[in-house]
């Protein structure tokens, strides 16, 4: 089966630095890698490269077999969602209006969003757990709404590979959990694939599948999560010694 | 929900304002004309001094002001979605400062009115791609340095400006300093002006979703589906040429690029898809009065249309404002 993400021989640099010098990578539907390193080691740059959002330094990115940089912008739209660090909005906005933005690849030009949308808008505010707040100004909202809301925009975009720069970010254990569910969810139950940055490698090797290990330096690493995610291998990536603590098939990394 | 029938309701109580300026403004002057002497002036073979006035003075007067707060509004809420800056205008780039040095330079001379427009014109253009030309130059193309070089090439044209007023001749100078404050007396024919007007607006209608999505930010736009470049650069294209336009007819007329997109917005939300057009009618009506007002309350001298221009919009724009807070 043709793999809805692919890299082949990706290099990707930033400020001089390389964050990878010839990646290659595949990522089936219903798979969840996760994106660990350091501040600084390329996360967030690599996957606004595999979102074409940024050009790669060598290399290229498949979507479906098609190559995203020959992707329409509309085209890429449909097909992956990327979620950002933290959008500052200059511009009053209600939070229906921002949610209803993630339809923008499906209309035509001079179309106006369907009740229809409506409809996907107002179950992805829900499954975020943000119901009810349609009519709020988006200033109003916390840093976790704004979050879950961001989260829900991409819902309404309906992509089919999510990739996610720091998805917890702001938000509450619960609301970490819920989000991870809410993904690893989309990707077994209807056939989505996610790349996530993480900073808590204990739930990548809970959620994920995959993991691709940044050095920092241009080398990476990648694997199976429940191998690769090993206390010694993690120490070496983080320059920090840790502890593995197994609990009845979870894992979870404490800092010496 | 942003719906389509919520922006036409919108839109047809502007339409209505905006006639209803215009046939004010038709009507008031010196020479004061009744609601039948104006319909028949307008659509009759009416004769006579009344129908003469209308059709031949207040006429273009009222449609090229109407067509220059069109114009004006439109290039600020372009303006401020491609800055991403709610305090942008259609000025902050330079543009009005280009136009100003070509048609200060050429009143100093004392050219006829006709190569003061095409001088404003030249200038203007010259302006608007200097600053695109600068802003390119690493390739990066941002907001910050778009603004900053605009902002440069603004502050030098002021420096032209206030150089050729401090040489100017005595008898000149109020004609110089009434073109820097905007004046509309000098519009002969308004056609090509409002064909401009609609050709800008129809150019930027099709863009007005993915403007929504680029006031939230370039990657986040380019992440939904938007030509993030392709379309920056149009935005500026549609804007330049808009300022270009009504700066070179009437001046530069401070405050409606600024102010009418804001008005809009506190009025009728940020969906650009209604803010453009809505912005179009409410500058054009704003200017239209103003104008009547401007060559009316003291006459029959005339003021600067600037000037009523702020004294209108700033006390609405306040009411409007702290009608919001909440």
């Amino acid at each position: 089966m043709m793999p809805l993400l692919q890299a082949r021989h990706l290099a990707v640099a930033i400020g001089g630095r390389s964050v990878v010098a010839d990646l290659s990578l595949n990522l089936a539907a219903g798979q969840c890698l996760a994106i660990l390193g350091r501040n600084g080691a390329g996360k967030s740059t690599l996957l606004s490269t595999l979102a074409g959002l940024r050009p790669a330094q060598g290399g290229d990115v498949l979507l479906q077999g098609d190559d995203l940089a020959r992707l329409s912008p509309r085209e890429a739209a449909r097909r992956r969602g990327w979620l950002g660090q933290s959008p500052v909005d200059p511009f009053a906005a209600t939070v229906l209006e921002t949610v209803l933005t993630g339809r923008h690849p499906h209309l035509g030009r001079w179309d106006w969003e369907t009740p229809d949308d409506a409809r996907i808008a107002g179950e992805a505010l829900a499954a975020v757990g943000l119901s009810g707040l349609e009519g709020r100004a988006v200033q109003s909202l916390s840093g976790g709404e704004r979050q879950r809301l961001a989260i829900a925009t991409l819902l309404t975009q309906q992509p089919l590979l999510f990739l996610l720069d720091e998805p917890l970010a702001h938000l509450d254990l619960n609301h970490q959990i819920a989000a991870l569910e809410l993904f690893t969810k989309a990707a077994h139950e209807c056939g989505a694939a996610v790349v996530m940055v993480l900073h808590d490698p204990g739930l990548a090797w809970r959620y994920c599948d995959q993991a691709l290990l940044l050095y920092g330096d241009g080398t990476a690493e990648q694997g199976a999560a429940n191998q690769l995610l090993s206390a010694e291998r993690l120490s070496r990536l983080y320059g920090h010694p840790l502890k593995a603590l197994d609990d009845g098939g979870r894992r979870c990394f404490i800092p010496d | 929900m942003p719906t389509r029938r919520r922006a036409l309701i919108v839109l047809s109580v502007l339409l209505l304002l905006a006639l209803g300026s215009m046939a004010l403004g038709l009507a008031a002057g010196s020479l004061a004309i009744g609601p039948a002497e104006l319909f028949d002036g307008l659509f009759g073979s009416g004769e006579g001094v009344a129908a003469d006035v209308v059709r031949g003075l207040r006429l273009p007067r009222v449609l090229g002001a109407f067509a220059c707060g069109g114009l004006l509004a439109l290039a600020g809420a372009l303006m401020q979605v491609l800055l991403r800056n709610p305090l942008a205008d259609p000025y902050v780039l330079g543009i009005s400062g280009g136009a100003g040095v070509g048609a200060l330079f050429a009143l100093l001379l004392g050219f006829s009115a006709a190569l003061v427009g095409g001088l404003a014109f030249v200038g203007a253009l010259g302006a608007m791609l200097l600053v695109f030309g600068l802003a390119h130059g690493d390739g990066s193309w941002t907001q910050t340095r778009l603004l900053l070089t605009g902002v440069i090439v603004a502050a030098g044209c002021g420096a032209l400006v206030a150089l050729m007023l401090s040489i100017a001749p005595e008898n000149r100078l109020r004609g110089m300093l009434f073109w820097l404050m905007g004046d509309l007396s000098q519009v002969n024919a308004a056609g090509p002006v409002l064909l401009l007007l609609a050709l800008t607006l129809l150019a930027a209608m099709p863009f007005a979703r993915e403007l929504n999505l680029l006031s939230r930010g370039m990657l986040q736009a380019q992440a939904l589906g938007v030509a993030v470049t392709r379309t920056r650069r149009l935005v500026y294209l549609i804007a330049s040429v808009a300022t270009a336009t009504a700066v070179t007819t009437a001046g530069s007329i401070g405050f409606i690029g600024l102010v009418v997109p804001h008005l809009v917005r506190l009025a009728a939300g940020n969906d650009q898809r209604l803010l453009l057009p809505a912005s179009v009618l409410a500058g054009g009506s704003l200017l239209v009065l103003a104008d009547t007002a401007a060559r009316t309350v003291i006459a029959p001298q005339q003021l600067p249309v600037g000037v009523l221009t702020a004294l209108i919009g700033v006390p609405l724009f306040l009411f409007l404002l702290g009608r919001q807070t909440r």
